[in-house]
């Protein structure tokens, strides 16, 4: 399984993003101004402020070149996870429904939070038991997840809310306590949280490492 | 020409901006001020004025969270 992940100006989580993919499988970066995917089997958008978050989180960053290539793989049925400022991105892009808003406090947040594993069967999370608790922290200014309350609903019927905050732990207001979704497809996945941060006990919990090992269960795409 | 677009949070969704604003302004002894809300304005100079609700949809406001207006 070979990852690639996504750098725009700004991105920040990107050398985590990597080593956590280099201990499933390759990984290699790809540049934001690049269309080409360089074959990678998935890809994901790591956390950071592309292009500044100039005007709204996410919202530049989806018109660049490799966003481009990263739509159309995901439309192929490619792999594409987006990790917080990625998960605001794939939303803008549209490649995910919903968007993210300024949390609920105003306030920065940089804890460790318990998620609920929604749903085990999407390629992102089938390396986890169903109702599984994984403890993964959470870094964000800009993570209540919102949707009109019919998509919910539709989230909710296919199996598209895939992480919630457990406990009453909700730390950003999120609407139905979400903490990470997929597209109706199930190949397209987005979560706040920041399983690359915590892929080693060094760091309290490698819980986030088994997001990153369900995708390299995944059958390889034959992209060429 | 130049064109001036408002960008406000969709009604019905919390905004935490202007709540905190609202409950800041009491503790300067302004009183009586209620629905605050905290938005954006984009000033830009346009050949074509027709392009902005275009604009706006595609890039400027994120329609299923905010609602924008064109003073042109």
């Amino acid at each position: 399984m070979k990852f690639g992940v996504v750098r725009f100006p700004g991105t920040c989580d990107d050398f985590d993003a990597h080593a956590a993919a280099a201990r499933v499988g390759e990984a290699v970066f790809l540049w934001h101004g690049d269309r080409d995917l360089q074959g990678v089997d998935a890809v994901i958008v790591p956390g950071g402020f592309s292009y500044g978050d100039y005007l709204r989180v996410g919202a530049i960053a989806r018109f660049s070149p490799v966003m481009e290539s990263v739509a159309a793989f995901s439309r192929e049925g490619g792999l594409v996870l987006g990790i917080c400022n990625g998960f605001q991105v794939l939303c803008e892009a549209g490649l995910l429904p919903g968007a993210l808003l300024p949390n609920m406090g105003l306030r920065f947040l940089c804890r460790q939070v318990d998620v609920l594993v929604t749903n085990a069967e999407t390629p992102f999370t089938r390396a986890c038991e169903a109702r599984e608790l994984l403890s993964i922290p959470v870094k964000h200014t800009t993570g209540r997840y919102h949707a009109p309350p019919d998509v919910l609903e539709g989230l909710d019927a296919h199996g598209q809310i895939v992480l919630q905050y457990a406990h009453d732990g909700n730390p950003n207001g999120s609407s139905n306590d979400i903490a990470g979704v997929c597209n109706e497809a199930g190949n397209v996945m987005g979560l706040m949280p920041h399983p690359e941060h915590a892929v080693d006990l060094l760091t309290g919990s490698a819980d986030g490492l088994k997001l990153f090992q369900s995708m390299a269960l995944a059958p390889a795409a034959s992209h060429a | 020409m130049r064109a001036r677009v408002l960008i406000r949070p969709k009604a019905g969704i919390l905004d935490p901006q202007g709540q905190a604003v609202e409950r800041a302004l009491p503790a300067l002894g302004f009183t009586g001020v209620t629905n605050v809300h905290v938005g954006r304005l984009v000033e830009l100079d346009v050949d074509d004025a027709s392009q902005l609700q275009a604009m706006c949809e595609g890039l400027l406001a994120n329609p299923l969270i905010e609602d924008f207006e064109i003073l042109a």
